[in-house]
């Protein structure tokens, strides 16, 4: 009789094998930043060096104005879809309404449809309106695919949170402003910044969304756009690397705070995600 | 008795919640509102427009757009060139969905049975960590390993392979100069940049599936391979479902990764890119973007009735 209690060997390295090809690449980039060799992806790099480190933060000057507009983008975006999505978060975590499928279908549309279309759309909406392109069209796309990111983590916590707090925050005397500043804040909190972190990481990374809503000029260059020149027409090929360690590092921590912060409720089996 | 049962009232915001308490709708529209407005106006009249658009057409002599309802546009989707395209497109999205269900199977089934503790989180973050990491670094860094002087180049050359990765690279469709100008490139860098939007599902339903069942299955004299056809790939398959939604909608719209690898093969998502651009044909650049929509509300509707919603 075949023991279930035990992976089998080929499960492991099945499991094993798929982690690893998850990871492996990544650190490749990093390899890649300390090469010697400019022109070509030369394996094994011939030699290792830390000068483009150097080069990228003292030789090129061009890295930083797309770096700030990435920031800038990022937190306005987030800003935005923070309002936003826990409104609709606390608004969809009561009882039912009329037209609550609906609203839970529209917000997970600028996810569910590929970014293409989103772009496309907003680009098509542009010309028609003879709107010029500048940072707010570009925030305009991304604050509306990370609504869906902070309402997620808003709502898992609004499921978690029982009713009975809010009733005797009432109960005793509490109006609504209060029992929202004192209760439903602190509660929230958490999965508010985890939920803002992962919308700022995919703000900050975003490339297909802006490549149509953003012009061609330099002042709206984010630094995904300067990573896909250089990937096309490249300069300096580990000064890229660099960058692209950068932008790593910028998405990896707040994924981990975000992690540490909503971790609590994923241990339960069958949540998932 | 001189003590109130109720409050007095200290000012507009109790006022205010009197209201709400009393009028709890009132309530629901005031937090609706502003979400609402936004998607409705930006997100909405954004694809009213694109669907608006892809009803115009352009003028073959002057290049202007025409401003007038025609079906002359999709029609032109209908060309060979741009069928090509729409083929390639949807043929390379079922291959990564099936590639990524795959691999992703292991993954999924060993986090959802038997990791615990430390190796749960482990692969929590195993997964979650290439899910959110830069997709661009993640393109790149296969640029790097796919380079005819890269990774794989070097290893097949040191284990003495070189002769198989050149008859992979001769197969007639597939292959080409080099992995990075390659179909299988492009097929690879796919499946494993959308990988976690499926491992993530699936591990969910397959957390689902009661230990006892399994237990059942061979109490019952089941193989460990009839177990698995017959209660395990069934249990998981609204998770492979959800799954592929993701999987098939990134490749559908995803025009970063063959413009970068691959052997310059036109997919739906350059197609717009290029008409709304270079080309300026915003009309039918519009009406390609309406395929992907109409193939995923085909799609979402499928899974829906496969009962895949449950798992998202």
């Amino acid at each position: 009789m075949p023991s279930e209690d035990r992976p089998s060997l080929g499960l492991r390295l099945g499991a094993l094998g798929g982690l690893l090809f998850l990871h492996l690449p990544i650190l490749l980039i990093f390899l890649y930043a300390f090469t010697t060799e400019e022109r070509s992806f030369q394996f094994p790099p011939p030699g290792l060096t830390t000068k483009w480190f150097a080069v990228a933060w003292f030789d090129r000057p061009d890295i930083w104005p797309p770096l700030w507009l990435s920031l800038k983008v990022a937190a306005i975006a987030t800003a935005v879809a923070l309002v936003l999505g826990t409104l609709v978060s606390a608004a969809m975590s009561r009882a039912s309404f009329f037209g609550r499928e609906q609203i839970s279908l529209l917000i997970l549309l600028p996810i569910a449809l590929p970014g293409v279309i989103t772009g496309m759309s907003l680009r098509s909406a542009f010309g028609m309106m003879d709107i010029p392109f500048s940072v707010w069209t570009i925030v305009l796309g991304h604050a509306t695919f990370c609504i869906v990111i902070v309402y997620n983590n808003a709502v898992a916590r609004f499921r978690r949170l029982s009713g009975g707090i809010l009733e005797a925050s009432a109960d005793l005397g509490a109006n609504a402003f209060q029992t929202f500043r004192h209760i439903l804040l602190p509660n929230l909190g958490s999965a508010l910044l985890a939920g803002g972190m992962l919308a700022f990481a995919l703000s900050f990374d975003e490339v297909i969304v802006t490549t149509f809503t953003a012009g061609t000029g330099l002042e709206s260059k984010t630094l995904p756009i300067w990573m896909l020149d250089e990937l096309i027409r490249p300069r300096q090929r580990p000064v890229t690397n660099v960058v692209a360690i950068v932008v790593f590092v910028a998405t990896f921590f707040p994924i981990l705070i975000a992690y540490y912060l909503t971790r609590g409720g994923s241990e339960t089996a069958g949540s998932g995600k | 008795m001189t003590t109130q049962a109720i409050l007095p009232e200290r000012g507009l915001p109790d006022r205010l919640t009197a209201t709400f308490w009393r009028r709890p709708r009132l309530l629901l529209v005031l937090l609706l509102t502003p979400p609402l407005l936004w998607l409705g106006v930006v997100y909405l009249g954004s694809l009213a427009a694109l669907l608006w658009q892809s009803f115009y057409s352009i003028d073959e002599f002057s290049g202007m757009v025409v401003p007038e309802f025609t079906l002359k546009t999709y029609a032109e989707l209908f060309r060979p060139s741009n069928l090509d395209i729409i083929i390639r497109t949807v043929g390379m999205s079922a291959a990564v969905t099936l590639g990524c269900a795959v691999l992703a199977f292991p993954i999924a089934y060993y986090a959802a049975r038997y990791a615990r503790g430390r190796w749960k989180a482990v692969f929590y973050l195993g997964i979650m960590l290439p899910l959110w990491s830069s997709y661009l670094v993640k393109v790149y860094a296969w640029k790097l390993i796919l380079a005819k002087e890269g990774i794989i180049g070097w290893a097949a050359t040191g284990m003495g392979l070189g002769g198989v990765l050149d008859a992979v690279l001769a197969i007639p469709v597939i292959g080409g100069n080099s992995l990075s100008t390659s179909y299988i490139g492009t097929f690879l860098v796919f499946v494993y940049v959308w990988l976690p939007y499926m491992i993530l599902p699936m591990q969910a339903a397959l957390e689902r599936v009661p230990t006892s069942m399994l237990e059942a299955s061979a109490d019952l004299g089941a193989s460990r391979s009839q177990t698995f056809r017959t209660v395990i790939l069934p249990l998981a398959m609204p998770g492979v479902i959800a799954g592929s939604i993701f999987t098939f909608s990134l490749t559908l719209g995803d025009y970063i990764i063959p413009s970068i690898i691959g052997n310059s093969a036109n997919f739906i998502g350059m197609a717009v890119y290029q008409f709304q651009g270079t080309a300026g044909n915003i009309p039918l650049a519009a009406a390609f973007a309406v395929v992907p929509i109409l193939i995923m509300l085909v799609y979402l509707t499928l899974a829906r009735r496969a009962g895949a919603f449950d798992a998202l």
